[in-house]
């Protein structure tokens, strides 16, 4: 199968700065893909590049198999990008950017009851008709999140979609992007915030200064180091007495964070006593945030 | 209509309504300066001189209108690019597969509409107080298009090089305003000095106001053929240039 995105030794110099030095990544379709890196490690540089709103130094960028500049227009077609500012065009209202998005892309009225749905799923019903620059700063983030969506691309770039979002649009951005994982749209993104990778994504690249200094899947990562999360899939909502422990939470699974192995104990009995049965259980060495501190430092 | 084509028509649509919905600014207050030069010119003016036969007060319409269609043609495609560079918005636009050339069609179709509505604004409210002749209607439209066009890609120029809106103001006020109201509009170039007369055919906006008014009146500083010949040329090398600047990327994609 063709890969959603590939890039080959790309390399991006901003004068004497080298913000990419020769990276190489392949991202297959269909996945749910994190890329990670304290601030300055080069994730947006990576995107801009694909978006065709950089040009590289060296290197090909490819994505569905089409050069990023040779077939700069399938490319494109192919992209949605979330850009990591948050800007926004203070003439129009929601519905009408939406719109204009679509069009850009060469899509028309058949389109506008995916337009609707966008706004739908994130929560943008009122604010429709409200225009861009009377929205606050989380929905100017839901309308920047709805036009990389608007001409429904297979491939969805969301650079740190959920900086400045309340937890309501967290999770209904992130049941709305699962959502179109499963219907096989590739999802990549960039966040600071590492447990939602954690959850959500399968594979994760590690970026550095420029270069990836880890890429594997998610489990593998979460191998490497020692730790006591549990991790928990109950077929009911946890007991009040262990509400404590959370760590993450994500509808019925949850990750609690343990002093001790010990404790294990401790929440199965609380469990029973509440009458909680469980799912799935296990018991994780550590979390990505150790990993990625372990490998790239505190930022 | 063709998907392909939907995109930059789109862009077009969506830079007429970025105007439209502020028309007080963008056309009702140029039409309003246009008519307050003439009042204080015809004023201080009329009785006084004659140029080409017809009252000082209706030789100056034809020039307001087109310095006015040829400003406004212009202010569009910069203060919208310059705008959406600095707000960020316009990788709204670079991240879809609209074409370079795509993009310079719609920003100048744009700013061309902009020139015409503004002139046909001030024309309109004119002729109320004046009687106007139109000998070449042809020639007029014409001279307006190729006019606001060349100004438009002018402007699309000005826009994707300024950085900050002081510059686009310098743009504005040492380019545009000096060559506008050195061009003719108040008055026949041939009653300048030999000197100036030399200089002034160095002015594009010369042919444009030239042209335009022979449009009008039937009759002119230079020929009308020559003057058209002198603004497509003019049009065709600098969107030959913009186009050059637009597929490079400069500014744009960095
Ligand atoms: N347009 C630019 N001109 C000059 N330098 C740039 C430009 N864009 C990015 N850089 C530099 O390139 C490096 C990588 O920046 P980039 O924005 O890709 O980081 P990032 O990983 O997205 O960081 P963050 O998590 O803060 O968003 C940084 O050192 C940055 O200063
Ligand atoms: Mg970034």
């Amino acid at each position: 199968m063709i890969p959603a995105i590939q890039l080959e030794q790309v390399q991006k110099h901003f004068g004497g700065l080298a913000a990419l030095k020769g990276v190489d990544l392949t991202i297959e379709q269909g996945e749910f893909f994190a890329l990670l890196g304290p601030n300055g490690a080069g994730k947006s540089t990576l995107i801009n590049l694909l978006a065709g709103l950089l040009k590289p130094t060296s290197g090909k960028l490819s994505v569905l198999g089409f050069d990023v500049q040779a077939q700069y227009a399938d490319a494109r077609r192919a992209l949605g990008v979330v850009p990591q500012e948050l800007v926004f065009d203070p003439f129009f209202n929601v519905r009408e950017m939406l719109r204009f998005q679509a069009g850009y892309f060469g899509r028309g009225r058949e389109n506008d009851a995916w337009v609707d749905e966008i706004i739908e799923c994130l929560g943008l019903t009122d604010k429709a008709h409200t225009n861009m620059r009377r929205l606050s700063g989380g929905m100017k983030r839901r309308a920047l999140i709805a036009q990389a969506l608007a001409h429904k691309p297979p491939v969805i770039v969301l650079d740190e979609p959920t900086a400045g979002v309340d937890v309501e649009l967290r999770q209904m951005l992130w049941e709305f992007i699962k959502r179109l994982n499963r219907e096989g749209h590739t999802i990549i993104l960039t966040t600071h915030y590492l447990e939602e990778a954690e959850t959500l994504c399968s594979r994760v690249a590690m970026m550095k200064q420029g270069e990836i200094v880890a890429l594997d899947s998610t489990q593998n990562l979460l191998n490497r180091l020692p730790g006591k999360n549990l991790q928990l899939k109950l077929a009911d909502a946890l007991p009040t007495s262990l509400m404590d422990l959370v760590k993450f939470a994500d509808g019925l699974d949850y990750t609690l964070a343990l002093n001790e192995v010990a404790q294990v104990e401790f929440v199965l009995t609380e469990l029973r006593a509440a009458n909680v049965a469980v799912v799935d259980m296990q018991l994780i060495e550590a979390d990505l945030e150790d990993v990625f501190v372990n490998l790239v430092g505190r930022a | 209509m063709m998907a392909n084509l939907r995109g930059p028509w789109t862009l077009f649509k969506k830079e007429l309504l970025r105007f439209w919905r502020v028309s007080f600014q963008t056309v009702a207050a140029p039409v309003m300066t246009a008519l307050l030069y003439l009042l204080v010119f015809s004023h201080v003016l009329e009785g006084r001189v004659q140029v080409h036969g017809v009252s000082y007060t209706t030789f100056l319409i034809p020039g307001l209108i087109m310095m006015s269609v040829l400003q406004n043609a212009f202010a569009n495609s910069s203060s919208s690019l310059i705008q959406s560079k600095v707000m960020g918005n316009l990788v709204f636009v670079l991240l879809t597969p609209i074409s370079y050339l795509q993009f310079f069609l719609a920003f100048l179709a744009a700013s061309v509409i902009r020139g015409l509505v503004v002139g046909l604004g001030i024309y309109l409210v004119a002729i109320l107080f004046v009687d106007l002749p139109i000998t070449y209607p042809w020639l007029i439209l014409a001279f307006a298009i190729t006019g606001s066009a060349l100004l438009g890609a002018f402007g699309i120029v000005a826009g994707i090089w300024a950085d900050k809106f002081d510059q686009m103001a310098a743009f504005q006020n040492f380019i545009i305003m000096p060559l506008s109201f050195l061009s003719g509009v108040f008055y026949s170039i041939h009653s300048l000095p030999p000197f100036w007369q030399t200089v002034s055919h160095f002015n594009p906006f010369f042919y444009m106001i030239d042209g335009f008014r022979y449009g009008f009146f039937g009759t002119g500083d230079i020929s009308p053929a020559i003057s058209l010949s002198v603004v497509a040329g003019s049009f065709f090398v600098l969107s030959w240039l913009t186009l050059k600047m637009l597929k490079s990327g400069y500014k744009l994609r960095g």
